[in-house]
């Protein structure tokens, strides 16, 4: 025992799965924290860009000479300063434009002092346009003739996927039942409360430093490149805190490359900011899409095979976005044990705002479609949904028609905790039983379930993360990971992981994950996989430190190897808890000694996924996940008013980790999809949008937001961080459909094309009731 | 083109501050590009998310909408201004306990309403605090966390006795 240490014996304990509060909420709260959009540097001037304000039109002329003259600008810049400067997924998008595809593009940009001055600038820029005729939706874009989007994208086609499995027309002839039905989900955008931002600045060596709100760095710098004529590795990428992204910052949009020409024309940091509107009219959306989707079943409700014809409407450009049906054709062939498949997607280009990814990924649409069929498919065997959906449920170790592997599926527990919790099936009797007896207001219950990757997405060569950890001479950590924080609480997670492993206190651990020149690289926050990913890379990391300190420790203290372990800040003897030597004695010894050694370990995490290749037959995920809704509502037949009274929410995690953080990602991913169910909807008209403002698009707010019932179901992933599943996609996925059965129990009436706003709603009701009459 | 400027004198945060500004600049702006104090956020600039929440005179407006020459006379409270000697004030650390914050953009003009809701009525209950909050957007948290805080602050100040 080392002369000293009086500590009396320290027992084992965990901190997975207890609530550990993020370490960037103190400042956050007393509004310390400098987002982006708070930044100023020296010498920097404020960029503002000119948008077409038309859906597509050729640019005749343009008259620059104006704005040049007024005092306070330093740069006005248009389609040919960034001409041949292609970018995006299919390179067919640059800063500014040459001719307008769509209401925000980008024609011009200033760079000046201040604001006022950049605003009228911006007046004093004569445009002359020859509008054209556009498409504004994707039937329209793909009709022969139609106008061209690009030129050089012929029947306006844009990205195309396919999936078939099995002998359709066979699997048809063998159901007793099959739902056939069209869904438009619509266009919402995702509203981060801190607008799009960048701030670019570059040195005399050529390179360039971005400030930026992206939340996949070390990709951005790749597809930022070419916007620039840049290598992507002369571009240093900031990430300040930033004000929500939930998937919009997974690309790279015009205002980031014109933020980085106006700084390299004035040899100046620029910052580009959009105001509300601005964003509302350039921010990227959920893409639209027209699902006709068909599923068939025996007598016995048994799947006979589910297959989906697919038009997106990608808007003006291709983002990211349009690959969403890699995630859609999952969802279609793996949501429940379908054996025969047939999925097509086809993005048609049109003169709307272009879509970008959001939180869900393709799958809030498609869930929409298979939940709501899944629910028709019971109605028309006559069974309890819950039955039907635990027929067809999977179980542990099957592999659906796209090989996704389910190692660990908690399906059907979960349709039973949600079913059992809510009182699910004599509720949805009840009400059924009531729907057509006098009274204006009608209860209903409705069920939906989906499955999402869980531990990343392979859709890139790599789905890996590198970590740097260090522990300096006073036991503080610091974590160097390419994982981003967006407000998710991934610093959180990697606090209560570095604590877990290392017996330290969440408050000694500090993160490093704002600089593309100092952290690893990793994918970025999507796919629900920070979590599962760099919860991985970190515990790692995390390993082998502890490792290399036991040994030493076991060496200093003549203490077999083996039998030492990291807690409470001490070394202690693992089976008693006696504490042998302070954590930071014991790391100065080690640094301080003849053979000084430093504890600072490297990590490269690559999940066991298979890339997704060009069939989609593959294990993509390194995990899969489920989660079941339960939606009760209010419908006022009247006014068509859904009042949502509560949520049950069953849903497989693998393992809690930061049990607040899961919570929060479950209640915000909930807010989001009862936003998408209810009243969120840009309203683009003739590829105007109408609605640009709060007012008149309608967020969910504090009084609209139902109490939740929250189970989580632990399967335990092998390959999980503790046993941990990626989580924070599915609470937005499940619950729209849930809330459209709950609506079908109420009422009878199905909507096809959300929002269930209350005007659908009351139309659709009406309309039943003049039909039935 | 030179805007009239006209000068002002105001308690900002329990300090006196007399400045000169443009008589159409907004509170908000005056805030954040005069001052210096970003913590107030803007988010729509139109009086429709409640992010750039003060408190004037005790009570919360939005200073987005506000006019700066407004302020003369009187007393403004911004989130910088809300923590007290000992650190976080009582709601914001329960924001902080309570796991209330995600992205934090909306907090300081949530914080700001939450406060002002809890000492105008120590006995707020849930549905007046969802209501209380109604005009206070989160794209991140879903509320529920939020309206924790807010219980658990009125239920700290009923068992501790000084209120
Ligand atoms: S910024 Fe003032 S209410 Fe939105
Ligand atoms: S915490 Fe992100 S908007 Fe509220």
């Amino acid at each position: 025992m080392e002369k000293n240490v009086t500590v009396s014996p320290i027992a084992k304990s965990t901190l997975i799965g207890q609530r550990v509060k993020k370490p960037d909420a103190p400042d956050k709260a007393t509004g310390k924290t400098r987002y982006i959009n708070d930044m100023v540097l020296p010498q920097m001037l404020i960029g503002k860009v000119l948008f077409a304000g038309r859906p597509h039109a050729r640019i005749v002329r343009i008259d620059t000479s104006a704005a040049e003259k007024l005092p306070g600008v330093y740069a006005v810049l248009t389609g040919k300063d960034a001409a041949g400067l292609k970018f995006g997924f299919v390179r067919d998008n640059v800063a500014l434009k040459d001719k307008v595809r769509c209401e925000h593009d980008e024609i011009a940009a200033v760079a000046a002092e201040t604001e006022e001055i950049a605003s009228r600038a911006l007046e004093l820029i004569k445009v002359e346009y020859e509008d054209l005729p556009g498409v504004f939706t994707p039937e329209a874009g793909a009709l022969v003739g139609a106008p061209l989007v690009h030129d050089n994208f012929p029947g306006n086609k844009s990205l195309h996927f396919e999936f078939k499995h099995g002998d359709l027309a066979a699997a048809e002839a063998a159901s007793d039942c099959v739902v056939d039905s069209v869904f438009r989900p619509h266009h919402v955008t995702h509203c981060c409360m801190g607008t799009s931002c960048a701030i670019a600045d570059f040195d005399h060596n050529g390179k360039l430093t971005i400030w930026t709100q992206t939340q996949y760095p070390y990709n951005y710098k790749m597809d930022l490149a070419p916007a620039l004529g840049l290598n992507p590795g002369d571009i240093r990428v900031m990430q300040p805190p930033v004000g929500g992204a939930f998937g919009s910052k997974l690309d790279v949009y015009p205002y980031e490359p014109i933020a980085a020409l106006l700084a390299r024309k004035t040899g100046r940091p620029v910052k580009v900011i959009y105001s509300r509107e601005e964003e509302f009219k350039a921010a990227p959306t959920r893409q639209a899409a027209i699902i006709h989707m068909r599923t068939g079943c025996t007598r016995d409700g048994v799947l006979t095979f589910r297959s989906a014809d697919v038009l997106l409407d990608n808007g003006a450009y291709t983002s990211w976005g349009p690959t969403i049906p890699v995630i859609m054709m999952r969802t279609t062939s793996g949501h429940y044990r379908v054996p025969v498949v047939d999925f097509k997607a086809q993005a048609i280009y049109t003169n709307n705002p272009y879509a970008g990814s959001f939180r869900g990924y393709g799958n809030v649409q498609t869930t929409y479609a298979t939940a709501q069929q899944m629910d028709m498919l019971a109605d028309m065997v006559d069974l309890d949904p819950l039955e039907f959906h635990l027929k067809n449920a999977q179980i542990s170790g099957e592999v659906t028609p796209q090989k996704s592997f389910l190692r660990e599926c908690a399906l059907v527990e979960c349709l039973e905790t949600a079913a059992a919790a809510s009182d699910y099936s004599r509720k949805r009797k009840a009400y059924a039983a009531a729907r057509d007896k006098p009274g204006r207001y009608k209860k209903g219950i409705g069920l939906a379930s989906s499955i999402h990757n869980a531990g990343g997405a392979k859709i890139h060569k790599s789905d890996g993360i590198g970590t740097i950890l260090k522990v300096d001479d006073y036991a503080r950590v610091t974590v160097i990971t390419g994982a981003s924080e967006i407000g998710q609480g991934i610093d959180a997670v990697i606090t209560l992981i570095v604590a877990e492993e290392l017996g330290v206190p969440v408050e000694h651990v500090t993160i490093v994950n704002n600089d593309s020149d100092i952290a690893p690289w990793d994918v970025g926050v999507h796919a629900s996989r920070t979590t599962f990913i760099a919860g991985n890379g970190t515990r790692r990391a995390a390993q082998k430190a502890k490792a290399q300190i036991l040994s030493a420790a076991a060496k200093m203290l003549n203490e077999p190897a083996g039998t030492l372990e990291l807690r409470g800040g001490f070394v202690v003897r693992d089976t008693c808890g006696t504490p042998l030597i302070e954590l930071d004695r014991l790391l100065r010894r080690m640094h301080f000694q003849n053979v000084p050694e430093l504890v600072m370990v490297t990590d490269y995490y690559e999940p066991n996924s298979e890339p997704e290749g060009a069939k989609h037959i593959s294990d993509h995920s390194a995990a899969y996940s489920h989660a079941v809704h339960i939606a009760e509502i209010t419908v006022d037949t009247l006014t068509g008013e859904i009042k949502v009274d509560k949520v049950t929410v069953a849903q497989d995690v693998g393992r809690v980790i930061n049990r607040m953080g899961l919570e929060g990602q479950i209640e915000g991913g909930i807010a989001i999809g009862l936003g998408y169910a209810l009243s969120e909807n840009m309203r683009i008209e003739k590829g105007m949008l109408r609605n640009p403002c709060f007012r008149d698009y309608k967020l969910i707010t504090a009084p609209e937001m139902p109490p939740l019932d929250m189970h989580f179901i632990e399967s335990n992933c092998a390959e999980g961080p503790y046993g941990a599943k990626g989580i924070s996609e599915l609470p937005t996925i499940v619950i729209a459909p849930a809330i459209a059965n709950a609506l079908y129990n109420a009422t009878g009436v199905r909507i096809f094309n959300p929002p269930m706003s209350p005007e659908t709603v009351a139309r659709a009701i009406f309309e039943a009731r003049q039909a039935g009459k | 083109m030179k805007s009239v400027e006209t000068e002002i004198r105001f308690k900002l945060n329990g300090r006196e501050v007399c400045l000169t500004v443009p008589v159409t600049m907004k509170t908000l702006t005056m805030l954040r590009d005069k001052l210096g104090m970003t913590g107030t956020k803007y988010a729509c600039g139109e009086g429709e998310c409640g992010a750039c929440t003060i408190k004037l005179d005790g009570q919360t407006v939005n200073s987005c909408l506000m006019y700066a020459v407004d302020c003369d006379g009187r007393e403004l409270v911004t989130i910088e201004g809300l923590r007290t000697p000992e650190g976080l004030n009582p709601m914001q650390q329960a924001f902080v306990d309570h796991g209330a914050i995600q992205c934090g953009f909306c907090m300081p003009g949530m914080i700001m309403q939450a406060d002002t809701l809890v000492e105008n009525n120590p006995n707020l209950t849930r549905e007046e605090a969802q209501r209380g909050l109604e005009g206070n957007l989160c794209r991140c948290t879903g509320y529920t966390k939020v309206l924790d805080a807010v219980d658990a602050v009125v239920e700290a100040k009923k068992c501790c006795g000084r209120c």
